[in-house]
C-alpha cells in the first residue's frame, strides 16, 4: 500500500519531571478508521495536542499527506485537510447552527482577508452548509443558536465543523463523551459513513464502539504505543489487558 | 561644569549616589507594594479589575492631611488615615463591587473608572483640589548613615514601615489560616467556594486590608509626592505593572515585582541622566532622561513578559 | 426597553436628517457655538468606533488605543508647525505612521492574551506618552499649538466650525459605511468567531494571528485620523491625548454606547460628550454626576445604550 497518510515518528513531550509523550511513533493509512484507546493518565490529550499543532514537542517529527508538519501552526494543518474535533464542545455562541457550518467551509478555502463582499452572497458555500446539516441531522435548528441545543446535538455540531470541509484526515477527539446512548449511537453511524470518505483517527473511551469501528487499534499508555494492530489483535493482547487491568 | 571629565570625580560620586538612590528605589518600592499587594488579591482572588485603587490611595492621603490638620499628631492622622479608608473600601465592596465579580472584565472597567471620577470630585468638593502634608517634626532632619552618605530620617521611617509591613504581609499569607484561604482562592475560586468557606465574608475583608494599606501608602508618600487629586491614577499604573510582572495573584510576586520596579524607576531616573549627560547637550540629558526613566519601567515589563509571560511568581496554575 | 422595528428603521433616517442639517439649524438658532461642539464630538466618534472594531468586533482589550489618536495629531501638528501644510500629505503620513506604530505594538501584543494584553498596550502607549512629553521642540509637556490647518483644496478651510463640521461628518460617514460591510464579510465573520473562541477558529483553519493583526492596524490607522482631524479642530495637541485615562475615557465610550455595534461608538461618543457639557453648564462637578451616570449604565443597562435600542437580536 501507499505511504500512510499519516505518520508520528518518535514523538517526545516532557513538561517539568513529568514526560507525557514518550517516543511515540504511530502510522495512520489512508482511508482507515484507526483508534487510540489507553487507561486515564496515559498521556492522550498531550498527544492530541500536539498532533493538532496546539503544542510543540521536544523531539520528533510529524508527516501529514507528504509534509513534514512538525513546526505548522493549528491553522496551517487544518488547511491542508488535517481536521479535528474538541474533546470539550466548543461553539460559538455568536453564530447560529448553520453558519457554524459556513464558518467552518469559509476557513478551509478561499481567504478571509476580504472586508468587502459579504459572505451570504456566495450561495454555493451555503448551500454545502444546508447540506451538511441535514446530515448531521441538524437542518431543524439550523437558524438556532447554540444555547437552545441538546448535549448531543451540541456534539455533533462540533463534530459536524471538524467534518464540513472535508477533510483528508479527522482527529475526533471522544466524540462521544457525555452522551446517552441514543445520541451514541447516532455518532456511532455518523463516524461509520464518515469513514467511506475520509481517514479517521478516533480518540475513544467507549471501547466497545472503538472495537466495532476501527480497523486498527493503537494503545497508548505511560506516554508510550505498547500496541498497534487490528481490534481482534489487541483485544488478546497480554500487555494492553495487564495495562487495564492494572488501572482498576 | 558639564563639560568637566574629572575622572575621579565622576567615578567616587557614583557610588554613594546609587546607595542612596537605592534606598529611595527600596522605599519607593516597599510603598509600590502596598499598593500591589491589595491590587494583586483582589485580581487574584475576586478576577476584578479595580481602577479605583489609586482613589483609595488618594483617599488615604487626604483623609490623612486632614486629620494632622486637626490633631496635629502625624501617628493620630495616619492610623486615623487607615481606618477609615478601610471602611470606605469594605463599603464599596458591599455595596458596588460585589455585583461586578461575576460581570465581565469590561464592564468591571467601566465601573471602576466611574468609580475614580464620583471619587476624585468627590474628594475635591469634601476637602479641594490640595492639601498640605508635612513629615513630623521629629524626623525633619536627616541620619548619618555612614560617612558621606546622610539620609532624611523621614524616609527611613517610610523603609521601616515598608519592612515591617512587607514581613507582616508576608506572615499573614503565608502562616495564617486567613492567608491560606486567600492563597486558596487565588489559584481557584470555584474550588475555595465548594468547599463552603464564606467566600463573600473573606473579600471584604481582602478589600478592606487592600484599602487600608493604600491609605498607609498615600498617608506616608503624601508628605514626599504632595496631596493632590489625581495622584492616583499614575501610582495606580505602576501598580498594575507591578502586578502583570510579580505575577497576578502572588504576594511574594507583589513584594519583588514592587521593589524592581521602586528600583528601576529610581535609578533610571538619576544614572540615565548622569549617563546621558556623557553624551549629549544636558538640555537634552535632562529632558530625555525623565522620559527614558518612566520609559525603562515598561520596557523592563515587556521584557519580563516575552520571558515569562505569566509574570515571576504565577499564583495560578 | 426596547424599540420596535418599525420605529428602529424610522431613527436612522432621521438621525442622519438631523446630521445633516445641524449646523444650519445651530446658525439658524443663534447658537453656533455648538456646531464647533458637535465637531470635537464627531472627532470622538470615529475615534471610538475604531476601538469598537478592535475591542468590540475583534475582542482586544486595547487600553491603549489614544496613543494612535495623539500619534495622528501629532504627526498632523508636527507637520503643519514646519510648514507643511497640504492634507494629503498629512493624511498619507498619519496613515503610514499610525499604521506601521500599530503594525509594530500589534505584532509584538497580541502574542499575549487576557490582562497582559491590556497591560501591555498600556505600556506601549505610556511610553509613546513620556515621548511626547519630553519633545521640547514641539511643546513637550505644555503641548503644540499650531496656526495654520491641513489644506484640503476645493477652497474649504477647516478653520470653520460648519466646513469642518462636515468634513467630519464625511469621515465618520466612510468609517461606519466601512464597518457596515466589514461585519458580515468573510474578515468579519472571521474576527467575530475568533472572538468567541480563538482556538476553536485556528483549528477549523483561520489565520487567526494574522486575522487580528490586520484589524489592529486598520483601527489604528483609524484612530489616527480622527487625531489628525482633532488637532485641526482644536489647534493644539498636548501629551494628554496620549494619556491612560484618554484611552480609559474612549473605551468607556464604546461600553456605554454599546460594544460590537455599529453605532456604539457614535452614541457613546455623542452621550458622555453632552452629558459633560449639560453637567458643567450647571455644576464645576460634573465630573462626579458623570461617573453616577455611568455607574447606572454599567448597572442596568448590560449592552450599552445602543443595546437599549436593538430589536431582541441575540448577539
Amino acid at each position: 500500500m501507499n505511504a500512510p497518510l499519516l505518520q508520528v515518528h518518535q514523538l517526545h513531550k516532557r513538561f517539568g519531571g513529568v514526560i507525557a509523550t514518550d517516543g511515540v511513533d504511530l502510522q495512520v493509512a489512508s482511508g482507515e478508521v484507526h483508534a487510540l484507546i489507553g487507561p486515564n493518565g496515559a498521556g492522550k490529550t498531550t498527544l492530541v495536542a500536539q498532533l493538532a499543532g496546539q503544542l510543540a514537542p521536544d523531539a520528533g517529527r510529524i508527516v501529514f499527506d507528504g509534509a513534514d508538519i512538525t513546526a505548522w501552526s493549528a491553522h496551517q494543518r487544518a488547511r491542508r485537510g488535517l481536521a479535528r474535533s474538541f474533546q470539550i464542545t466548543r461553539l460559538f455562541r455568536s453564530f447560529t447552527v448553520l453558519e457554524h457550518i459556513a464558518l467552518a467551509l469559509q476557513a478551509s478555502a478561499g481567504s478571509s482577508f476580504g472586508a468587502w463582499s459579504p459572505l451570504s452572497r456566495e450561495r454555493a458555500l451555503w448551500q454545502r452548509a444546508r447540506a451538511q446539516l441535514q446530515a448531521l441531522g441538524l437542518d431543524e435548528s439550523a437558524d438556532a443558536f447554540v444555547d437552545a441545543l441538546s448535549h448531543g446535538q451540541r456534539r455533533a455540531l462540533e463534530v459536524g465543523m471538524a467534518l464540513a470541509a472535508a477533510p483528508r484526515l479527522v482527529l475526533l477527539d471522544e466524540p462521544m463523551a457525555g452522551m446517552g446512548p441514543d445520541e451514541s449511537a447516532r455518532m456511532e453511524a455518523l463516524i461509520a459513513q464518515l469513514a467511506q470518505r475520509t481517514t479517521v483517527l478516533l480518540i475513544e473511551h467507549d471501547v466497545d464502539a472503538v472495537f466495532r469501528l476501527a480497523h486498527r487499534v493503537s494503545v497508548l499508555v505511560s506516554g508510550r504505543i505498547i500496541a498497534s494492530a487490528t481490534p481482534a489483535e489487541v483485544r488478546r493482547d497480554a500487555q494492553v489487558i495487564g495495562a487495564y487491568l492494572g488501572q482498576e | 561644569m558639564s563639560g568637566s571629565t574629572d575622572r575621579r570625580a565622576t567615578a567616587d560620586v557614583p557610588t554613594l549616589l546609587i546607595v542612596e538612590q537605592l534606598l529611595n528605589g527600596l522605599q519607593f518600592g516597599l510603598m509600590l507594594f502596598l499598593l500591589a499587594a491589595g491590587l494583586t488579591l483582589v485580581f487574584g482572588v475576586m478576577d476584578m479589575i479595580n481602577l479605583a485603587h489609586g482613589s483609595l490611595y488618594m483617599v488615604g492621603a487626604f483623609v490623612a492631611a486632614w486629620l494632622v490638620s486637626i490633631t496635629g499628631s502625624f501617628v493620630a492622622g495616619v492610623l486615623g488615615a487607615i481606618v477609615l479608608t478601610a471602611l470606605l473600601g469594605m463599603l464599596l465592596e458591599t455595596t458596588l463591587l460585589r455585583t461586578l465579580y461575576a460581570r465581565d472584565h469590561l464592564s468591571q472597567v467601566l465601573a471602576t473608572f466611574a468609580l475614580i471620577l464620583i471619587l476624585n470630585d468627590g474628594v475635591k468638593m469634601v476637602f479641594g483640589t490640595d492639601l498640605p502634608l508635612s513629615a513630623p517634626d521629629a524626623l525633619a532632619g536627616p541620619v548619618q548613615l555612614l560617612p558621606g552618605l546622610s539620609y532624611p530620617a523621614y524616609r527611613l521611617l517610610i523603609l521601616g514601615v515598608g519592612l515591617a509591613i512587607s514581613g507582616l504581609m508576608y506572615a499573614l499569607v503565608a502562616k495564617t489560616r486567613l492567608g491560606a484561604l486567600v492563597r486558596a482562592g487565588a489559584a481557584n475560586r470555584v474550588m475555595t467556594e465548594a468547599m463552603g468557606i464564606d467566600v463573600r465574608r473573606l473579600f471584604t475583608m481582602v478589600f478592606g486590608i487592600g484599602a487600608g494599606l493604600c491609605a498607609l501608602a498615600g498617608a506616608l508618600l503624601g508628605p514626599l509626592l504632595a496631596v493632590q487629586v489625581g495622584m492616583g491614577e499614575n501610582i495606580l499604573i505602576l501598580a498594575f505593572v507591578v502586578i502583570v510582572i510579580g505575577g497576578i495573584g502572588s504576594i511574594r510576586g507583589a513584594l519583588i515585582g514592587s521593589i524592581l520596579v521602586g528600583c528601576v524607576d529610581t535609578l533610571g531616573r538619576t544614572l540615565l541622566q548622569h549617563v546621558l549627560r556623557e553624551f549629549l547637550p544636558p538640555q537634552w540629558a535632562s529632558a530625555a532622561g525623565p522620559a527614558m526613566a518612566s520609559i525603562a519601567v515598561y520596557v523592563f515589563m515587556a521584557v519580563v513578559l516575552a520571558l515569562r509571560p505569566q509574570g515571576l511568581f504565577p499564583a495560578r496554575a | 426597553m426596547t424599540l420596535e422595528r418599525a420605529q428602529l428603521r424610522l431613527i436612522v433616517p432621521v438621525a442622519v436628517i438631523a446630521a445633516l442639517a445641524l449646523p444650519w439649524l445651530m446658525h439658524a438658532l443663534g447658537a453656533s457655538f455648538y456646531v464647533s461642539m458637535a465637531g470635537r464630538v464627531l472627532v470622538y466618534a470615529i475615534a471610538a468606533t475604531s476601538l469598537n472594531l478592535v475591542l468590540g468586533y475583534g475582542g482586544m482589550v486595547s487600553f491603549g488605543h489614544a496613543a494612535f489618536v495623539g500619534l495622528g495629531a501629532y504627526v498632523t501638528g508636527v507637520m503643519i508647525s514646519e510648514g507643511v501644510l497640504s492634507g494629503a500629505a498629512h493624511l498619507a503620513a498619519t496613515l503610514l505612521l499610525c499604521g506601521v506604530a500599530a503594525a509594530l505594538i500589534g505584532a509584538i501584543s497580541l502574542r499575549t492574551r487576557g490582562v497582559y494584553f491590556i497591560m501591555i498596550t498600556l505600556a506601549f502607549a505610556q511610553m509613546l506618552f513620556y515621548l511626547a512629553n519630553s519633545i521640547k521642540g514641539y511643546g513637550g509637556d505644555e503641548g503644540l499649538n499650531i496656526r495654520a490647518r491641513s489644506a484640503i483644496g476645493f477652497g474649504l478651510d477647516l478653520k470653520d466650525p460648519t466646513t469642518f463640521y462636515y468634513v467630519a461628518l464625511a469621515v465618520l460617514a466612510v468609517c461606519l459605511w466601512a464597518l457596515a460591510r466589514f461585519v458580515p464579510s468573510r474578515l468579519g465573520r472571521a474576527v467575530l468567531a475568533i472572538r468567541d473562541d480563538e482556538q476553536r477558529a485556528e483549528a477549523l483553519g483561520f489565520a487567526t494571528f494574522q486575522l487580528r493583526w490586520l484589524v489592529f492596524v486598520v483601527a489604528g490607522m483609524v484612530a489616527g485620523i480622527a487625531g489628525a482631524l482633532s488637532v485641526n479642530q482644536q489647534g493644539y495637541v498636548s501629551p494628554n491625548v496620549l494619556h491612560w485615562t484618554a484611552s480609559g475615557t474612549l473605551m468607556v465610550m464604546v461600553i456605554l454606547g454599546g460594544v460590537a455595534t455599529l453605532w456604539g461608538g457614535v452614541v457613546g461618543a455623542a452621550v458622555l460628550l453632552l452629558l459633560q457639557e449639560v453637567l458643567s453648564a450647571y455644576t464645576p462637578h460634573w465630573e462626579f454626576w458623570t461617573g453616577w451616570v455611568l455607574l447606572a449604565v454599567v448597572l442596568f443597562a448590560r449592552q450599552g445604550l445602543a443595546g437599549l435600542l436593538r430589536h431582541g437580536d441575540a448577539r
